[in-house]
C-alpha cells in the first residue's frame, strides 16, 4: 500500500515536479550538506575538498585563522560564489548549486553580515515589518495593512531580541550591539530554517556578548544556526560542536574541549590565539 | 482603501484646511470687496497665486522622489514643461481661425514656416480629453523610459542627478528648433480660450486658481498616501540602504520607477495648469536652471515633509516676485544667500523649524552611514 502511495507521489519521483518553494526535507537529519567542495581563485584554493554537515536545529560554530575560507564557505552556501567542484544540498531536496541568491534566501537561508545595516530613519518596529516574509511586489506593498498576524509576529521577534521597549524609536539611535540584535531579528522575520551569522560579537561589550550568546542559543532548536566567530571566549560560551577550518578544509571537529586539545589545531591556530585572548 | 488613509491624519487635514481657508479668503476678497478696498485681491494677484500653487505642486512632486526615495532629480522641469506643452498644444488648436493668419487648422507659427499640414503628433490635440490624457502620459512615458534604463543599470546618487540634468538640457535644445514643430524659440502663445472659457475673463482666472488649488490638494493627498503606506517605508529604506533593501527581497528598481513616474505625472499636471495662467509655454521651462530652482524650493522648505515643499515654493516665489519688482539684478544673489543661510542654519528647512517649535518628533538621522565599524 505504501508502495502504491509512493508511486502516486509523483513529485517525489521527478525532481522537476518539485515546486520551487517546497519545504525543506530534513527527514534524513542534515539540513545542510557540503561534499567535496573546491573553489579556487586564480589558482589559489580558497576551499579545498570541504566536507561539512549541519544537522537540523543544530548550533554550530566555525572557527579558523584568517584565510581559512570561512567567508568563502558562506558565499557558496548563499549562492554568491559558485564552486568548481562538489555538491551543496539544503535538506535532501534542494540542490543549492542550481539556485541564485534570492531563490536561496526564499528557501529559508538567512545570512547576517559582519557589519550591521539597519534602516536608521525607520523605527525598530518598521525595520522588522519590512523584513517580514510576504509578497514584496509593488501593489501588495502599497496596499498592505498591519494585520494582527503581522503585529503578533513582530511582537514575538521583539521579545526574542529584547528590543520590545525600543520598538517605536528610530533604529539610528540604537547602540552597536542593539543594531546587531535588530538585524538578527530582521533575519528571523524572514522565517529562515538556517541562519548564517558572521562574527556577531565583533565590537561588542562584555554584557552585549552575553546577551548575544543567550539569543543565539535560544534560537537553536527552532532554527539551525551556523556562527563564524573569532572570539574564543564567545565560542566557548555557546558552542556545542565546533568545526575548525584551515586552508579551505576541515581540520578538526568536536566539542570545544576536544578541539582545543587537538595537537593539529593547537599548532595552526588555537595555541597562539588562546594566549592572546 | 490606501488612497484615503491620509484623510485620517491630523497633519493632512490641517494642511487641507489651511489651503482651503486661504483659497476661500482670496476668492472672497477678489469677488466681494470693492476695487479700492485695502484687502481687495486683484485678479492679477489671483493669477499670480495660482501660478505659485502650480509651483507648489511641482515642489511636492520633487520632494516625493528626493525626500523619500533619495533621487535628486535636477530635471523635473522637463516633466513640468512636457505637461505644459501638451496643454499648450490644446490651447493652440482652440485658437482655430482667430490667429493672425486665419488658418483654421494650422497654428500661426506653422503658417509662418510654410508648413502645409499638421504634423502627426499634433493630431488629436483639438480634443480636450486627449490633450489632458497627454498631460499625464507624455511626462509619464518619458519617466518610464528614462527611469527604466537608469534604475535597471542601478544608476544612483550624483550620476543620476547629472543625467536628469542632461535630459532636460537636451530637451531644451530640441524644443528650441523650429523643425520640431513646437514653435521653437517663441514656444506656444496667443491662447484665446480653454474649453470655451475666455482665458482673459475674471471668472476663468478664478476657476484656474481654484483648479490649481484642488490639484495641489489631490496631489498632496496622493503623495501622502504613498508615503504613509508600507511602500513609503520601503522607499525610505531604499533611500538609506539600497543594497540592504534589495537583500530583503524587494525589487528596488520597480519601486523607484513607480514613484518616479507618479512624480513626473504630478509635475506634468502642474505644468498644464501653469500654462493657461501665464499664457505662454516656451523652451525656457526646460532650462536646467529652473530645475535647480525647484530643488532649492524643496531644500528651503524642508525635505521629506511634503508640506515643507509647499511652503518653500510659496516663500521663494513670493520673494522672487517682490525682489524682481524692486531690484531685479539682486534676485539671484538673494536666492543664493537664502539657500546658504538655510543650509547652514536650518538643515531641515522651514519645516524643520516648525517641527522643533512644536517640540515633538525627535531628530531622525537621515544619513546613510553606519558609524560603527566592526573590528576583527
Amino acid at each position: 500500500m505504501s508502495f502504491l502511495q509512493s508511486l502516486a507521489d509523483r513529485d517525489r519521483v521527478f525532481d522537476f515536479l518539485v515546486p520551487e518553494d517546497s519545504p525543506v526535507d530534513v527527514r534524513h537529519g542534515p539540513i545542510l550538506y557540503l561534499e567535496d567542495v573546491t573553489v579556487s581563485f586564480d589558482g589559489f584554493k580558497a576551499i579545498n575538498n570541504l566536507n561539512l554537515t549541519i544537522d537540523d536545529g543544530e548550533l554550530r560554530c566555525i572557527i579558523g585563522p584568517n584565510g581559512a575560507g570561512k567567508t568563502t564557505m558562506m558565499d557558496i552556501i548563499t549562492g554568491k560564489t559558485r564552486p568548481d567542484t562538489g555538491t551543496v544540498w539544503f535538506g535532501s531536496r534542494h540542490n543549492l548549486l542550481q539556485k541564485n541568491e534570492p531563490e536561496i534566501a526564499r528557501l529559508g537561508i538567512g545570512r547576517k553580515f559582519q557589519k550591521p545595516t539597519v534602516f536608521e530613519a525607520l523605527s525598530v518596529f518598521e525595520n522588522l515589518e519590512l523584513a517580514m516574509a510576504m509578497d514584496k511586489s509593488l501593489w501588495p506593498t502599497l496596499r498592505a495593512r498591519l494585520t494582527s498576524e503581522v503585529r503578533e509576529r513582530i511582537d514575538a521577534v521583539l521579545q526574542t531580541i529584547g528590543l520590545a521597549d525600543l520598538r517605536a524609536r528610530p533604529a539610528g539611535i540604537l547602540s552597536h550591539g542593539q543594531k546587531q540584535w535588530l538585524e538578527i531579528g530582521m533575519l528571523l522575520m524572514q522565517r529562515p530554517r538556517l541562519l548564517l551569522v558572521d562574527e556577531p560579537v565583533a565590537g561588542m561589550t562584555e554584557q552585549e556578548m552575553e546577551r548575544t550568546a543567550e539569543l543565539l542559543t535560544g534560537l537553536a532548536g527552532r532554527h539551525s544556526v551556523v556562527v563564524v566567530e573569532h572570539d574564543m571566549g564567545f565560542v566557548r560560551s555557546i558552542a556545542r560542536t565546533v568545526t575548525v577550518l584551515h586552508q579551505g578544509s576541515v581540520l578538526a571537529e568536536g566539542t570545544m574541549d576536544q578541539v582545543a586539545n587537538d595537537p593539529k589545531v593547537i599548532e595552526v591556530y588555537l595555541g597562539g590565539e588562546e594566549e592572546a585572548v | 482603501m490606501w488612497l484615503t488613509r491620509p484623510l485620517s491624519e491630523r497633519s493632512t487635514l490641517l494642511f487641507l484646511a489651511v489651503l482651503g481657508v486661504v483659497m476661500a479668503l482670496v476668492v472672497a476678497c477678489n469677488l466681494w470687496l470693492p476695487r479700492g478696498h485695502a484687502l481687495h485681491v486683484s485678479t492679477y494677484t489671483v493669477t499670480l497665486l495660482g501660478k505659485y500653487l502650480c509651483y507648489a505642486l511641482l515642489a511636492v512632486a520633487v520632494d516625493l522622489v528626493w525626500g523619500y526615495l533619495g533621487i535628486l532629480s535636477l530635471g523635473h522641469g522637463a516633466f513640468f514643461a512636457l505637461g505644459g506643452y501638451a496643454m499648450g498644444m490644446y490651447l493652440m488648436r482652440q485658437i482655430g481661425d482667430r490667429g493672425v493668419y486665419g488658418d483654421p487648422q494650422l497654428p500661426d507659427f506653422m503658417v509662418f514656416l510654410n508648413w502645409d499640414s499638421l504634423p502627426w503628433y499634433w493630431q488629436g490635440f483639438d480634443m480636450a480629453w486627449f490633450a489632458f490624457l497627454m498631460v499625464l502620459l507624455a511626462p509619464g512615458l518619458l519617466a518610464l523610459v528614462f527611469g527604466f534604463l537608469a534604475f535597471r543599470s542601478r544608476v544612483t546618487g550624483v550620476y543620476l542627478s547629472i543625467i536628469t540634468q542632461a535630459l532636460t538640457f537636451a530637451l531644451m535644445l530640441a524644443f528650441f528648433r523650429n523643425e520640431m514643430g513646437f514653435g521653437g524659440n517663441n514656444g506656444l502663445t496667443d491662447f484665446k480660450e480653454l474649453m470655451g472659457f475666455d482665458l482673459t475673463a475674471h471668472a476663468t482666472r478664478l476657476g484656474l486658481f481654484i483648479a490649481s488649488g484642488v490639484a495641489l490638494a489631490l496631489g498632496y493627498v496622493l503623495c501622502r498616501a504613498i508615503v504613509v503606506s508600507k511602500l513609503g517605508r520601503v522607499c525610505i529604506a531604499v533611500r538609506d540602504a539600497e543594497a540592504r533593501t534589495r537583500f530583503l527581497g524587494y525589487r528596488v528598481e520597480r519601486y523607484q520607477l513607480f514613484v518616479f513616474m507618479v512624480s513626473a505625472m504630478l509635475a506634468g499636471v502642474a505644468g498644464a495648469l501653469y500654462v493657461p495662467q501665464v499664457g505662454i509655454i516656451n523652451p525656457s521651462e526646460f532650462s536646467p536652471l529652473f530645475s535647480i530652482e525647484i530643488v532649492v524650493w524643496v531644500a528651503l522648505g524642508g525635505r521629506a515633509t511634503l508640506f515643507g515643499a509647499v511652503i518653500g515654493a510659496l516663500v521663494v516665489n513670493y520673494a522672487k516676485s517682490v525682489f524682481t519688482g524692486v531690484m531685479p539684478e539682486a534676485w539671484l544673489f538673494a536666492l543664493g544667500a537664502l539657500f546658504v543661510l538655510v543650509t547652514v542654519m536650518l538643515p531641515n528647512g522651514i519645516a524643520g523649524l516648525l517641527r522643533r517649535r512644536r517640540g515633538d518628533a525627535e531628530q531622525v538621522p537621515t544619513s546613510t552611514t553606519t558609524t560603527t565599524e566592526a573590528s576583527t
